[in-house]
């Protein structure tokens, strides 16, 4: 157990800039353009002569909401706490694609594979170490900091209001921080089990790959994919042949995106009606992204990414480069 | 003592060649071996197999263990140098340090740092920001605080200067080589390990052409400088190699009777570089 956790710190020393760095930074880019978007407004607002917030225009707005109305200013706060962590998980779709596919290989390449053998760990232990960094470790950073840069986002939000005159505190209320926190961090797990077919995918290919990993674990469904197109072959299947690119090409490559599998895992109507319907984010709490545990996609997924995974060990044990 | 490598049929074939061919030795512990031969003779495969990282065909024991199998345990008393530069280039010498007394249980953390403190190497530099000689310092200093039973050491000063490379073998041997330690040593300059081997094994086309401890090789192998005239007398005796030095004839003999020799001229032992380039006679022609 000692000998995994300093596995996994290695992992995150190597991988500083992607893990860590990051998600900082886009948080950071991201918080200094809605305080340049505010400051444009504010600006704009006031060359104009609109002051709407003194002029007690939206004070007046306030307390003449009602309950349903209330509840639409709590969506828009959720909504905009969940937007910073929105755009981290793309980048951490990224980071956590091309660490995988590195993450076997680069070490091959540079021969520092020979020290890291030196050691008494097993190559399980290693490629197990990898996975775990890249479902477990670079999410939780991201969620931390998606958090904490949702906080940051509402208490500028909040701020800002506070200059026209509106309630801060109260409004805030009516936002739901700790729900969200909730969510996001209990989504992880969920993460974990869905990016398994990708992670497999591209650990494989990157302890297999002699060289351009990249190259072989994109090229090599897409090429697949195309053949199958052309030849209309999942006709013999009596399938459409979107159901290769959808299934195979994409479930493959792009898993590792947190939330494609709330997206395409399970029947997406059922967001659709809920953002039709009455505003809200409640689907994103986990009873209902916890469903995509009923869909077998899901857990063929898993049983696919564990065999490439067991592939990728054992390519880790024997590939000889010399 | 039982060996500590045993290897009896031991063979191994790239897609056209073959790297090992049917190898039988032993080495028993407390011994300096080097592994000597031409390049593409089969020396890092025969490394690689003994430290479980290409497979092959044959008997190797190793320890107690099947470096097939039990690779994971087998480090756990096995230390390994590669050639230089084989360290990751994005780590720390404090990271290095607290990785390997992490996972290393025979990982002597003081001794390590009494040995980096010797060396100009801060606890925050890279391994990107070093020279290749500080590189194998450091990796020096890893593994020569790891009480291991075996260390191998395929070309570990190749590109360093003289300093580094006077300096890595006497600490090899003041501050880690003992009784109960047994190194094996493949390197092509031949002359710096040629005072520090108790054992040599050459090598040629992956089979052992010569093994035998450095007593024996003295023993067998006479070095005989004859003037012009005894030299036809010295040629009827089968030498293993002759070359010309100041207008006298130098030959080499393998287990020619001595008092024979002497009689033809001034006998000596041979250095390991001129009975490896007579052994070798041939190899790339």
């Amino acid at each position: 157990m000692k000998t995994f956790y300093w596995l996994v710190k290695r992992e995150f020393w190597e991988h500083r800039g992607g893990f860590f760095w990051a998600p900082i930074i886009t948080g950071g880019v991201f918080l200094l353009l809605n305080i340049m978007g505010i400051i444009t407004a504010e600006v704009l607002g006031a060359h104009h002569g609109i002051n709407f917030g003194a002029s007690g225009g939206l004070h007046n707005v306030m307390s003449d909401m009602d309950a349903g109305d209330m509840s639409k200013v709590g969506f828009a706060l959720d909504l905009a706490m969940y937007s910073a962590t929105g755009l981290l998980t793309v980048v951490l779709g990224f980071v956590v694609f091309f660490y995988c596919l590195g993450a076997l290989y680069d070490d091959r390449r540079d021969r520092s594979i020979l020290f890291w053998k030196s050691l008494p760990i097993s190559d399980t232990s290693t490629v197990l170490s990898k996975i775990v960094s890249a479902t477990v470790l670079a999410p939780i950073i991201a969620v931390i900091v998606g958090i904490v840069v949702g906080i940051l986002q509402l208490l500028i939000l909040a701020i800002t209001l506070s200059f026209h005159g509106v309630n801060v505190w109260h409004l805030l209320l009516m936002a739901h921080p700790f729900r969200i926190v909730f969510n996001l961090i209990g989504y992880i797990p969920l993460y974990v089990l869905w990016a398994l077919p990708s992670v497999g995918w591209l650990l494989l290919c990157s302890a297999w790959a002699r060289n351009k990993p990249f190259l072989w674990a994109v090229a090599l469904p897409v090429a697949t994919g195309l053949i199958i197109s052309w030849f209309g072959l999942m006709g013999l299947f009596n399938l459409p042949t979107t159901w290769f690119w959808k299934n195979v090409v994409q479930r493959g490559l792009f898993s590792t995106f947190p939330g494609t599998g709330s997206v395409f895992g399970t029947s997406g109507e059922s967001i659709a009606h809920n953002v039709a319907g009455n505003p809200n984010m409640d689907f994103m709490d986990l009873t209902n992204t916890y469903q995509l545990l009923a869909s077998s996609n899901l857990w063929i997924g898993v049983v696919i990414g564990s065999a490439l995974l067991a592939g990728a060990i054992w390519f880790r044990r024997w590939r000889d480069d010399s | 003592m039982s060996a500590v490598i045993t290897a009896s049929g031991l063979s191994k074939r790239y897609k056209s060649s073959l790297a090992l061919d049917n190898v039988n030795f032993q080495i028993a512990p407390g011994r300096i071996v080097g592994l000597i031969g031409p390049n593409g003779a089969g020396k890092t495969t025969a490394l690689k197999a003994i430290l479980g990282l290409t497979d092959f065909t044959g008997q190797l024991n190793v320890l107690g263990f099947d470096p097939r199998k039990q690779r994971d345990k087998l480090m756990g008393e096995v230390c390994f140098i590669a050639d230089v530069a084989v360290l990751p280039r994005w780590i720390r010498v404090s990271e290095a340090v607290d990785f390997v007394a992490n996972v290393h249980p025979r990982f002597d953390r003081a001794k390590c740092e009494a040995f980096l403190a010797r060396t100009k190497l801060q606890p925050n530099q890279r391994v990107k920001q070093m020279s290749k000689g500080m590189i194998v310092q450091l990796h020096l200093a890893l593994v020569m605080a790891i009480d291991a039973k075996l260390l191998i050491l395929d070309e570990p000063t190749l590109g360093l200067d003289i300093l580094y490379r006077k300096q890595f073998y006497q600490h090899l041997l003041e501050d880690y080589f003992d009784e109960n330690k047994t190194i094996i040593v493949t390197t092509h300059q031949v002359e710096e390990v040629e005072h520090i081997l108790t054992d040599l094994m050459f090598i040629r086309d992956g089979k052992i052409v010569l093994d035998a401890d450095m007593d024996a090789v003295g023993e067998r192998f006479i070095e005989v400088m004859v003037n012009a005239d005894k030299a036809d007398a010295a040629r009827q005796l089968k030498p293993l190699d002759e070359r010309q030095v100041f207008g006298k004839s130098i030959f080499l003999f393998d287990g020619a009777n001595r008092a024979t020799l002497e009689q033809l001229g001034e006998t000596r032992r041979p250095s390991i570089s001129d009975l490896f380039v007579a052994t070798m006679k041939g190899t790339y022609a």
